[in-house]
Parts: structure tokens; C-alpha cells; sequence
């Protein structure tokens, strides 16, 4: 009986092998490629927002502390996005007349609120509490970057769960004296891991249970 | 009215496969010797459903959606799906908003929740409460544990009127003639309806209101009547204690109201009385009845001697229970003081003597320190009765006491109901406010409340919802909520609680208060200013500081009722006190709708009942004597015929329900109510006549042919027969402290195990929790506190039938003993956290997991449902999200929602997970101050909501908690400890103490 397939059909399937391969590797290199870009996680992105808010401007043009306007990040999970009326306690004074604040001055006559467009989005699922952070050592630079350098303000990182768990597993890498946590201009020592290790222990911070799944995700 | 309302139920003819025949059973339970415990009698027989049942997992066909799909166009389905999801995927997570606030109260910090005291009522009777509120919108209720009535606790309908807030079934706006008008264009009618009023005097003006013990509105209806001197205020609750207050009148020849104080007692008897679950009192009841119920109580335990004929919470509590008919409690507590040596005859004891006398015996011994107490579903004889006996006994003054009553003249709802509609009928009122109620649906048949309501020239009605009274009312004003109201309620001992809003009116609503006040004077004034203007003139010390500290702390101190000295007097007895011949009908508030106001919460209506495990429905309780002789099953419909009225219901056949009692619970077969009370159960008030309000002889029943499907999770979630449940008596345990565990299979080592024995160290906290089985009442509260702490959603009746209720903790019922009298006990189960937990071990994705503090946690975010988890599960804790059962909820049902907990979606297992936000939220409040978690400090929703205190929580790792002292005390086992999964969950072995001169 003679041959059905020609012998070229060994190079042809070969060649076909290879291709689907590399097709599958490529596709799985291009959705990982999307997956960490800034096009989804939106890392590096200026935020559009209804007043264009400054921060660079606010604290390392004007030296206005975080707490001003975010009072509760050192009670709350939630570090506090200021009310209309925190503006203003300048702003009935300053720019009165400026353009560009025309919704805040809207606002505070109408009673709405301003809607500003989140930046750090964590999901649902995550329960991120900003107080314990604050309170152990964290300062708002490892996870907001430098935020006085941002005219518009941006995300500075994935904030994927890997990215959680890089310093969760390893917090003595971020950990700075407590009265730190809100200096802009605050630089890791050189032997910060040692010095972290000691501040660790200094915050009775419990670094064996801060991977288990319940501190996040309730 | 004889009718039937009924014709919507889905009744059905069935083949007579897997019937049950009670005396197998009966042989079953005989050849068992009363050794074994049993759930259901389903059990007992064996039948093919309870097979199923104890076989799979959850029962056949649960995985599957019973609508009539293809499976080609599944597959499609499947397909188009799959690829959504992948492509969801690839999405960017959306932009959210944030919306801060334009001025923001200087008390609220975002993220943090506010807690404010406030006051739940029930029947006009106050319970404290403390409210937590996130960012102004309640979500959670607990009991206040400074106020004098309830010590912390709540009861199930405290827990579940949050939901009630955000019922989208409420009423919204005013209308007039069923259409929409405003409150303006009321008050413009209202005034010229009361100016004709107050020509006559008021002749005209008839108020109607439940129960009411708020001083405020006290004083406004007492300006009322002074202006309208002839007008009429009628009182009146369907299930209220009119009885309690005739009998009280009876023995002491005023209006008193009755105390206990069953810490002090030893020995209890309870004629028909519910005390530990329907009184406005219970919560402190039930505090007070298990600090006596510990076996290392300082006063020795207390004995308590029930005689009923229904089980009730307060009955499966009892060391000896009666079954007896509601009409011969009166022949009892006769014989009863007859064996005391009080004059009189023996009313006819008959085949109870023997246990009468050894009750009588018992309570002589302890005169002083018993307490002998009747319910409100028994006459006022029996109640004087009663009275005379606690005082020849001299327990008045000591474990009960009196107190002036809330009304100085005697309140009789049913009279003054009465007179109300003769009033109505004959002409002489006709402008009627109704104060909420439903008199149309509840009150007795033979007062036709509807057609004297189409007499009226003006009627209006005030209420949260609209219901069968609505539509015969010419106004109907929507009511705020109590937790958007300002008022003040007494509480069962008199302390006057003050009710504060949480939330401004969602639809505008108006309190009584406001009606009332619209009716006197207008401009009107809101409800704040009424209330702070009667207490202001109320001469109270330094009134500002008093004020702030009564609204702080939800109540004024001191303000609980005097106790008074009063005498009863020997009550003149009935001639003829013996129960006629035949069956008998009682009626009893639901335990979950209570007189059917709670129809439309959905939360109660799942909640399954005590005994039957019923969701979703009432039925007809009938005995297993009762069940034999008229060839009965559960879920046969039958046909009560009683004083010439019939209704068709199905049975439930009840052990330990009294022979010739046929018990019908209110509440239920509601037909204008919201969408989720529309067409669940029968309507018990068909049958009830103002002459036979609690019992009445009688009755026939008659087998129809129908059956009618229930859904009940007796047999759901069962653990065959394995020593789960542990019990004793007070006696062994005096004898020899271990003598429980003596007799019960040893616990493995902790190494003997194929697995790592020292993977966790828990070197930190270790937590665990401690279920007392001896202070345990079974009424259910802490299913529900979880369901709103834990954002447990409501799956229906259909997807109960099929074994998918999501409760994250359980009530179990267990029997032992004959049918007829059988001993009952309760085991709440939760999930047991066990060290060498089997669901770990067995889940593909490592969604559930252990941590380093012993919790075993489930992550939602893994889980795809394999449920391989629930399947190695030896206590059947886990809970499978079959469908979407969240979806659908309106923006103001989701209001209710617990920000703090995930809200799961289809395909994902869930469990109890020891309230692990509280544990975080405890845990960051303590690592800010650098201090431990102190014992106490961390309490779960469950344990918060407890009335008997009976579970407790904390860390085994600190030999001071009290969770450490329960572990090691000698009646503590784990639940299938032999299987050496290292349960974190132990119960306390239930001791019962028996009096030793009676046989059982």
C-alpha cells in the first residue's frame, strides 16, 4: 500500500509543532506583557479628576502635612478623602476666583459632593486598613510613592497580592521609625534591613502571621 | 366569617411512598430503650427521603437548576459563559468614585463605625439596644448590656428588625383612597375633622393602638382626652397579656404587674408558661434562669417542673415536663394548691397526681425560693391561682415581686376592642387613628372589624407597611421605623428607655408621637422636640446632663418600677375546671412571625422553628397519639372545624405534644403583605373566636387526601447517630465530676496522625470557643445575630426543601426517650475549627486553609466550588452558594449589608469563620496600643446575641480566659473528638437534675 502522507509531511508537522508553540508561548507572553503594563494596572498614569488637585504643589510647594487632609490614616482603615469644607478653609480666602476651582466653590453652595475618580483601588475582597500600617512603621511613600512629586497624582504601584506579599513576608525592608511615616523626604539607611529588623521587634510587630490569608481577606 | 382563605396553596395529591408509621416507631424507640437520641421521626422509620437525605451531601439534585434546559443548549450556554469570563478578565478594573462629604460631622471618621443606644420594642415592652451604623447607615443591632431588661442580649426579632428598615415593601408615601396624597393635605382634612370633633366633644374620636408604655405618649393621650373629654383610647395587642393583668386584678384587687426573679429560685414550675422566650422579660429570664442552670453554680442548680401542651423553648429546658392539654392546667394548679394545704378541693387531679404531689413536695421544701409562674395563654383563674400559691408559698417579695402596673386602670384589649367596634356600629364613633396594628387580619373572627371600618366617616392609619387593614383606612400615613424615630418605651420592669433615630426617614415617615401631637396643636412639632420637651418638664435633676447621659447610655437610670407589698386573697374558683372531652385547639404566637408582623422578614421567616425545624410556614401540631389515630403524616392536610369555622392546613405530627391538643400558630396566611410574607402559611386567626383567644375544646379534624409540601431542615445536615450530643444529671456529676467522659470513647493522642502534628505552633493566640449545653434555651438568636453580622443571605422556601439554607450556625434538636414525652435538648453547631481539620486536607485549590492562630479560613477569591470540603466535613458546617443569591437587591436592600464581610456570589463555599473582622478589628485596636487582646474584649456576634450566655470565645493560649477555665472544666468534650480532628468548638455535657422521688 502506498505511503498517504509525502515524507515532507514529517518537516511540514515539524514546522507546525513549533509554530503552534511558539503561537501558545507568544500569546502567553503577550497577555503577561498586557497584564503588568501600565495599560492594567494603570501604574505611572495621571488620573483626569474634576478639580485638577496638585500635589506637588500642596506639599513640597506649600509643606502642608498628609494629615491635613487625610485625618484618619493614622484611626481609621480608611485615611479619609477631605471634605468640601477642608478646601475652603484656603480657598474662601485664596483663588477665590480661579476657574479651576469652580466645582469646589459649586460644591460647598449645592451641598454635592465632589466625585473624585479613586486611584488606589484595591479589590473588594481585600480589606486594607490604613491605621495599622501607619501605626507599625509603614509611611505613605512604600505604597503611594512620591506623591509630593506628583502634579497630577498617580498610582505608583501594582498593588497586585504579590506585590502585598513582597513586603509582608519581608516588612523589614519597608519598616521606618514611626515619626517618619509621613516625611516626603525620609531615605532608607543603608543597613535598613538590619535597623528593620530591630524596629520590628521595637512595634511587636508579629511578621510570622502577616502571610495568612485572614489579615487580608475576611 | 366562616371561610376558607387558603385556595392559593400549592396542594397536592401524592403517592403514599416513604409514609411513616408511628407505631413502628413507637416498637423502634422500645427496643432502643430510650438510650438513643433521635432528630426527626423520619429518622426513627427509616424512610427513603431520610435515606437521601443521610447519603449525599446535600440531596439529590441540589447541584442541578430544575428549570427544563437541554443539554445541547447548556453546553451553548456553558460555552458563551466560559468565554465571558475570560474576557472579563482581560478588562481593566473600572474607575471608582470617591464622594466625600461636603461638610462631615465632626463625630464620624470614615472606615470606623459609630455604636448608639437606642430601644427596640415588642408588643409596647422596651429592650436596650445598641446600634452600629457605618457611615449612617445601620447594619447591626446588639443588646445594651447596661440596661436592666436584657443585659446584652437580644432576642431574634431584635436581631432581624435592621432588615425591616430596608424591607422595599415599606410604605413610602401618604395616600389617600389608595392614592397618592401628602402629610399637608392630610392635616388640612384632619383639622376640619377634628374641629367637628371637638364640638361634640370628641364623641366621635376613638384612638387604636397596640400596647403602649411610652410615658410620652401617656402624657399626650392624657391632653388629648382632657380636650376631647368624650373621646375613647383603646389598647390592644393580638397576643397580649390581658390574661396576666385580669388574673393579677383578680388576686390582689388592683393593677399590679408580676417580677420574677428566678436567680433566687430553686425550684421553678411553669403552668403553660413560655418565660425563657414570649415574655416581655425573658432576656432577663433567661439570664437569670442559667447563672442557675451551671453545675458549679454557688446555689446548687435549680430544678424546674413544666407542664404544657406544646413544647416550647422554656419545656425542652425542663428537668420534668408534662404534656398536658392547655384546659387541664387549671385542674392541675387546683390540685396543686389542694397538696399545698390551701383550701379547696383537688380539682380533679386524676392521673397526674403522683407528679403533682412530688412537685408539691419539692416547692414546700423550698418555700421562699420557688417560683411558681403561669402564661399568658391561660386564664386569668389560673393566674390568681398562681398568685395565691407564690404567696401561701411566701415566695412574694422574694423570687417574685410586684411592681405598680403601666396603666394605673386595668387594660383589657379585648373588651375595649369590642366596645370599640359596638361603639362604631352603633353610630356613635366615627373618626378612628389607628397607631399601626392590623385589626382586620388578627383580631378574633367573630368581630367583623372590616365592615365597622367601612362605617367610619374618617379613618386613618399610621403604619410601616400596608396591610389587610390598609385598604379599608381613608388615610394611610407611612411610619417611620423605631431605629428613625425619637421616643421612650418602659421596659417590662419600668426602666424608661429612650429611642433615638439612626437614620433620617427613608420615605418620610411620621411617629405616633407626631400624629398624636398633629391631632392637639399645629404647627406640628417633630418627634425630637416632643420628647426633650416632656422629659425637660419632668423636674429631672441637672435635665442637660441627665438628658445626654439617658441618651448615651439608651435608658434613665433608676426609673424602673418600686416593688410593692400586696396580699392575693384566695380567688374564687371556677366550678367546672375540667378540660371538656375531645380534641382541643390552642393558639400560640409564632415563634418566628410572631403575631404576623414579622411576615415579610425574611430573615424569621428562614429561621428554623425550635422543634419543627419548619421554614416558611405554619402548621397544625398534632401529638403522635393523635397523628396514629387519625392515620396522619406530616403534611397531610386537614380540615380543623372549630365553633362552626373550618380551615384546611397541613400537620406536623410533634413529640411531646400533648394527646388531645391541636396546637395552631398565629400569623401566617397573610393576604396583603410585601412580597416576601405573600402566601406562605395558614392563617391560624381564621379559627380564633374572642371567647377561645388561647384554647378552647372542641375541636374536629378531618383528613382531606392533599398533602402539602414543607420545608424543614430536621433532616438536613445530619451526623448518624454518633455521640455528638452528651447529657447527664446534676446527681452523677456530684458524684463523680468525670463521669462523662468516662463512659465516651478517649480521644487520640495528638500525634497519632498521617499528618504534621506541629506544622502550626500557635505560638500567638489560639482561638477557641465553648458552647455550654446547660445554659442553652435553643431560641435561635445567634443564627440570626450571624446571618446579619455575616451577611448570610435568605435562599427561600424552594432552595431550603433542597438543602440549601446558608445558616453558618445551627440549632440542633434532639430527642430521647418514648414519643409522647420525650426529653428535648438543643446543640447549636457552628463551625468547629478543628486543629487536623479533614476540609483542608481535601481542597484542590487550597481555598480553605489553616492559620497560625488556629482559624480555619475560607478564601472566597479561591474557591471554585468543588465542595470536596463539604463532603469531608464530619459536622456539616459548610454552606455551598448554589445560586446567586444576592442578586436582585435593591440599593436600599444592600444597605444592610456588613461592609466588613464579603459579600459571596454562586459557586463558593462559605462557613462560620469565628467572625474573623472582629478578630482583625480587636486585633489592630490592640497592636496600635501595643497590648495583647484582652479575654472579654473580643466577643462574636453569636455569643454577643446569647441570653443565657451559653457561648463563649477566646484565646486557649491564656489560662486566665474564661474560653480556657470552660475547656477545663470536667464536662467539656469535643464534638467526635475520637475522630482527633482537635476541635477548637467544645461543648459543656448537659446535666439535667431530675427529682429523685419521681420516675422520669
Amino acid at each position: 500500500m502506498a505511503q498517504i502522507f509525502n515524507q515532507s509531511a514529517n518537516t511540514i508537522s515539524r514546522v507546525g509543532i513549533l509554530c503552534a508553540l511558539l503561537a501558545l508561548s507568544g500569546t502567553g507572553w503577550i497577555a503577561a506583557e498586557v497584564f503588568w503594563s501600565p495599560y492594567t494596572t494603570m501604574v505611572g498614569v495621571p488620573r483626569e479628576q474634576p478639580v485638577p488637585f496638585s500635589h506637588k504643589h500642596h506639599v513640597d510647594g506649600l509643606g502642608i502635612d498628609c494629615r491635613y487632609c487625610h485625618v484618619s490614616a493614622e484611626t481609621s482603615r480608611f485615611a479619609g478623602v477631605p471634605p468640601t469644607d477642608t478646601c475652603m478653609t484656603c480657598h474662601s480666602q485664596l483663588w477665590k476666583q480661579a476657574a479651576m476651582l469652580e466645582p469646589v466653590r459649586q460644591s460647598l453652595a449645592t451641598g454635592k459632593a465632589i466625585r473624585w475618580n479613586r486611584v488606589n483601588d484595591l479589590p473588594d475582597f481585600v480589606y486594607f486598613d490604613h491605621s495599622i500600617h501607619v501605626n507599625k512603621g509603614i509611611g505613605c511613600v512604600s505604597c503611594h510613592g512620591q506623591v509630593d512629586q506628583m502634579p497630577l497624582t498617580w498610582k505608583q504601584n501594582t498593588l497586585y497580592m504579590k506585590w502585598c506579599l513582597d513586603c509582608h513576608r519581608a516588612p523589614e525592608k519597608e519598616i521606618r521609625p514611626r515619626d517618619e511615616v509621613f516625611d516626603m523626604k525620609w531615605r532608607k539607611p543603608a543597613d535598613q534591613e538590619k535597623a528593620g529588623r530591630e524596629l520590628l521587634t521595637a512595634y511587636h510587630v508579629q511578621t510570622s502571621r502577616l502571610t495568612n490569608c485572614s489579615v487580608c481577606h475576611r | 366569617m366562616p371561610m376558607n382563605r387558603h385556595d392559593h396553596h400549592p396542594i397536592s395529591e401524592t403517592e403514599d411512598s416513604g409514609r411513616i408509621d408511628i407505631s413502628r416507631i413507637r416498637r423502634r424507640l422500645e427496643e432502643m430503650h430510650g438510650l438513643n437520641y433521635w432528630r426527626s421521626l423520619d429518622e426513627i422509620a427509616g424512610t427513603p427521603e431520610f435515606q437521601d437525605f443521610l447519603h449525599r451531601e446535600f440531596p439529590s439534585a441540589a447541584s442541578e437548576l430544575k428549570d427544563e434546559v437541554s443539554r445541547r443548549h447548556f453546553l451553548k450556554i456553558m460555552g458563551a459563559s466560559l468565554a465571558l469570563t475570560g474576557m472579563a478578565a482581560c478588562t481593566r478594573q473600572p474607575v471608582e468614585k470617591i464622594v466625600p462629604y461636603v461638610k462631615q460631622p465632626p463625630e464620624l471618621v470614615p472606615g470606623k463605625p459609630l455604636h448608639y443606644a437606642t430601644t427596640a420594642l415588642l408588643d409596647g415592652f422596651a429592650t436596650g439596644i445598641l446600634v452600629t451604623t457605618h457611615e449612617g447607615r445601620p447594619t447591626k443591632i446588639e443588646g445594651n448590656p447596661d440596661h436592666p431588661i436584657n443585659l446584652g442580649a437580644t432576642t431574634a426579632f431584635g436581631q432581624a428588625m435592621v432588615l425591616d428598615l430596608y424591607d422595599p415593601d415599606r410604605a413610602q408615601t401618604v395616600l389617600n383612597a389608595g392614592k397618592p396624597a401628602s402629610w399637608e393635605a392630610f392635616l388640612s382634612v384632619m383639622n376640619l375633622e377634628m374641629r367637628a370633633q371637638r364640638e361634640k366633644k370628641g364623641a366621635g374620636l376613638r384612638i387604636l393602638s397596640g400596647c403602649v408604655t411610652s410615658p410620652v405618649f401617656h402624657s399626650q393621650m392624657r391632653a388629648l382626652l382632657a380636650a376631647f373629654p368624650l373621646a375613647k383610647w383603646c389598647q390592644r395587642e393580638p397576643v397580649g397579656l390581658d390574661t396576666v393583668r385580669l388574673g393579677a386584678q383578680i388576686a390582689f384587687g388592683r393593677a399590679v404587674e408580676t417580677l420574677y426573679n428566678f436567680e433566687k429560685a430553686d425550684v421553678i414550675l411553669a403552668l403553660d408558661a413560655d418565660f425563657l422566650s414570649t415574655h416581655p422579660a425573658s432576656l432577663r429570664y433567661a439570664r437569670q434562669f442559667s447563672t442557675r442552670r451551671r453545675p458549679d453554680t454557688a446555689d446548687g442548680m435549680n430544678r424546674l417542673y413544666v407542664a404544657e401542651p406544646s413544647s416550647s423553648i422554656t419545656g425542652a429546658m425542663a428537668d420534668h415536663r408534662l404534656s398536658l392539654a392547655a384546659g387541664g392546667i387549671e385542674a392541675l394548679a387546683s390540685a396543686l394548691a389542694h397538696r399545698l394545704g390551701l383550701p379547696g378541693d383537688d380539682g380533679g387531679a386524676g392521673e397526674h397526681g403522683g407528679w403533682i404531689a412530688a412537685v408539691a413536695a419539692d416547692l414546700k421544701r423550698a418555700a421562699g425560693r420557688s417560683a411558681v409562674i403561669a402564661g399568658k395563654g391561660q386564664p386569668a383563674s389560673v393566674h390568681a391561682l398562681v398568685h395565691w400559691i407564690n404567696g401561701a408559698l411566701g415566695n412574694a417579695g422574694k423570687t417574685v415581686v410586684y411592681t405598680n402596673a403601666f396603666d394605673s386602670e386595668l387594660v383589657n384589649g379585648m373588651e375595649s376592642l369590642k366596645k370599640l367596634v359596638a361603639d362604631i356600629e352603633s353610630g356613635s364613633a366615627d373618626m378612628l387613628v389607628m397607631l399601626g396594628g392590623n385589626p382586620v387580619y388578627d383580631a378574633p373572627v367573630d368581630i367583623d372589624f372590616s365592615k365597622a371600618l367601612e362605617k367610619l366617616k374618617m379613618c386613618v392609619r399610621l403604619g410601616v407597611d400596608e396591610n389587610e387593614t390598609s385598604r379599608f383606612c381613608h388615610w394611610h400615613i407611612p411610619a417611620a421605623h423605631e431605629l428613625e424615630s425619637w421616643g421612650d418605651a418602659r421596659a417590662f420592669d419600668g426602666t424608661v428607655s429612650i429611642t433615638q433615630p439612626l437614620i433620617e426617614p427613608l420615605y418620610g415617615g411620621k411617629t405616633p408621637l407626631e400624629l398624636i401631637d398633629a391631632l392637639l396643636r399645629q404647627p406640628t412639632r417633630n418627634s425630637y422636640t416632643i420628647v426633650r420637651d416632656y422629659w425637660s418638664a419632668q423636674n429631672l435633676p441637672d435635665f442637660e446632663k441627665t438628658w445626654r447621659k439617658a441618651l448615651s447610655d439608651g435608658f434613665i437610670a433608676g426609673t424602673a418600677f418600686e416593688t410593692i407589698a400586696v396580699t392575693s386573697a384566695e380567688p374564687a374558683r371556677t366550678s367546672n375546671i375540667r378540660p371538656g372531652g375531645g380534641l382541643e385547639l390552642v393558639f400560640r404566637p409564632d415563634p418566628s412571625v410572631w403575631d404576623g408582623r414579622f411576615v415579610n422578614n425574611a430573615w424569621l421567616q428562614e429561621l428554623p422553628r425550635p422543634f419543627t425545624k419548619l421554614t416558611w410556614d405554619n402548621a397544625a401540631l398534632i401529638s403522635p397519639a393523635l397523628a396514629q389515630r387519625e392515620q396522619l403524616q406530616n403534611g397531610d392536610v386537614v380540615e380543623l372545624e372549630f365553633r362552626g369555622r373550618t380551615l384546611r392546613i397541613p400537620v406536623w405530627i410533634l413529640p411531646g405534644q400533648a394527646e388531645n391538643s391541636v396546637t395552631l400558630h398565629l400569623g401566617y396566611g397573610r393576604q396583603k403583605t410585601g412580597r416576601v410574607g405573600t402566601g406562605t402559611g395558614f392563617n391560624a386567626y381564621a379559627l380564633r373566636t374572642s371567647d377561645a383567644l388561647w384554647f378552647g375544646s372542641g375541636l374536629q379534624i378531618r383528613k382531606t387526601g392533599e398533602t402539602y409540601p414543607f420545608s424543614t431542615t430536621q433532616r438536613h445536615f445530619n451526623v448518624e447517630g454518633r455521640d455528638i450530643i452528651r447529657e447527664g444529671t446534676w446527681q452523677e456529676f456530684q458524684s463523680d465530676p468525670h463521669f462523662m467522659s468516662a463512659r465516651t470513647e478517649p480521644e487520640p493522642g495528638r500525634d497519632d496522625t498521617l499528618y504534621s502534628p506541629d506544622e502550626f505552633k500557635y505560638t500567638g493566640y489560639k482561638w477557641g470557643m465553648s458552647i455550654d449545653l446547660n445554659t442553652c434555651i435553643g431560641c435561635n438568636t445567634c443564627a440570626i445575630a450571624c446571618q446579619a453580622e455575616n451577611n448570610i443571605p435568605t435562599v427561600g422556601k424552594d432552595q431550603v426543601a433542597r438543602g440549601r439554607e446558608m445558616h453558618w450556625i445551627r440549632v440542633d434538636a434532639y430527642y430521647r426517650g418514648g414519643l409522647d414525652d420525650p426529653e428535648i435538648s438543643h446543640q447549636p453547631v457552628p463551625c468547629m475549627h478543628c486543629e487536623n481539620a479533614p476540609c483542608e486536607v481535601v481542597c484542590p485549590v487550597g481555598a480553605t486553609v489553616h492559620d497560625d492562630e488556629g482559624l480555619n479560613m475560607q478564601v472566597y477569591n479561591r474557591c471554585i466550588g468543588t465542595r470536596y470540603c463539604s463532603n469531608n466535613c464530619p459536622y456539616k458546617v459548610r454552606r455551598f452558594n448554589f445560586l446567586e443569591f444576592n442578586a436582585g437587591m435593591t440599593s436600599v436592600q444592600k444597605m444592610v449589608k456588613n461592609p466588613d464581610v464579603t459579600v459571596r456570589s454562586r459557586g463558593v463555599m462559605e462557613k462560620c469563620t469565628y467572625c474573623t473582622q472582629r478578630i482583625n478589628a480587636a486585633r489592630i485596636t490592640a497592636e496600635k496600643e501595643d497590648r495583647k487582646i484582652r479575654d472579654g474584649e473580643l466577643v462574636t456576634a453569636c455569643q454577643a446575641a446569647c441570653p443565657a450566655e451559653a457561648i463563649v470565645f477566646g484565646d486557649l493560649n491564656d489560662p486566665a480566659s474564661r474560653v480556657s477555665k470552660l475547656r477545663a472544666q470536667p464536662l467539656s468534650y469535643g464534638m467526635l473528638g475520637e475522630l482527633n480532628t482537635r476541635p477548637r468548638t467544645s461543648y459543656l455535657g448537659k446535666l439535667r437534675n431530675p427529682n429523685p422521688e419521681m420516675k422520669s
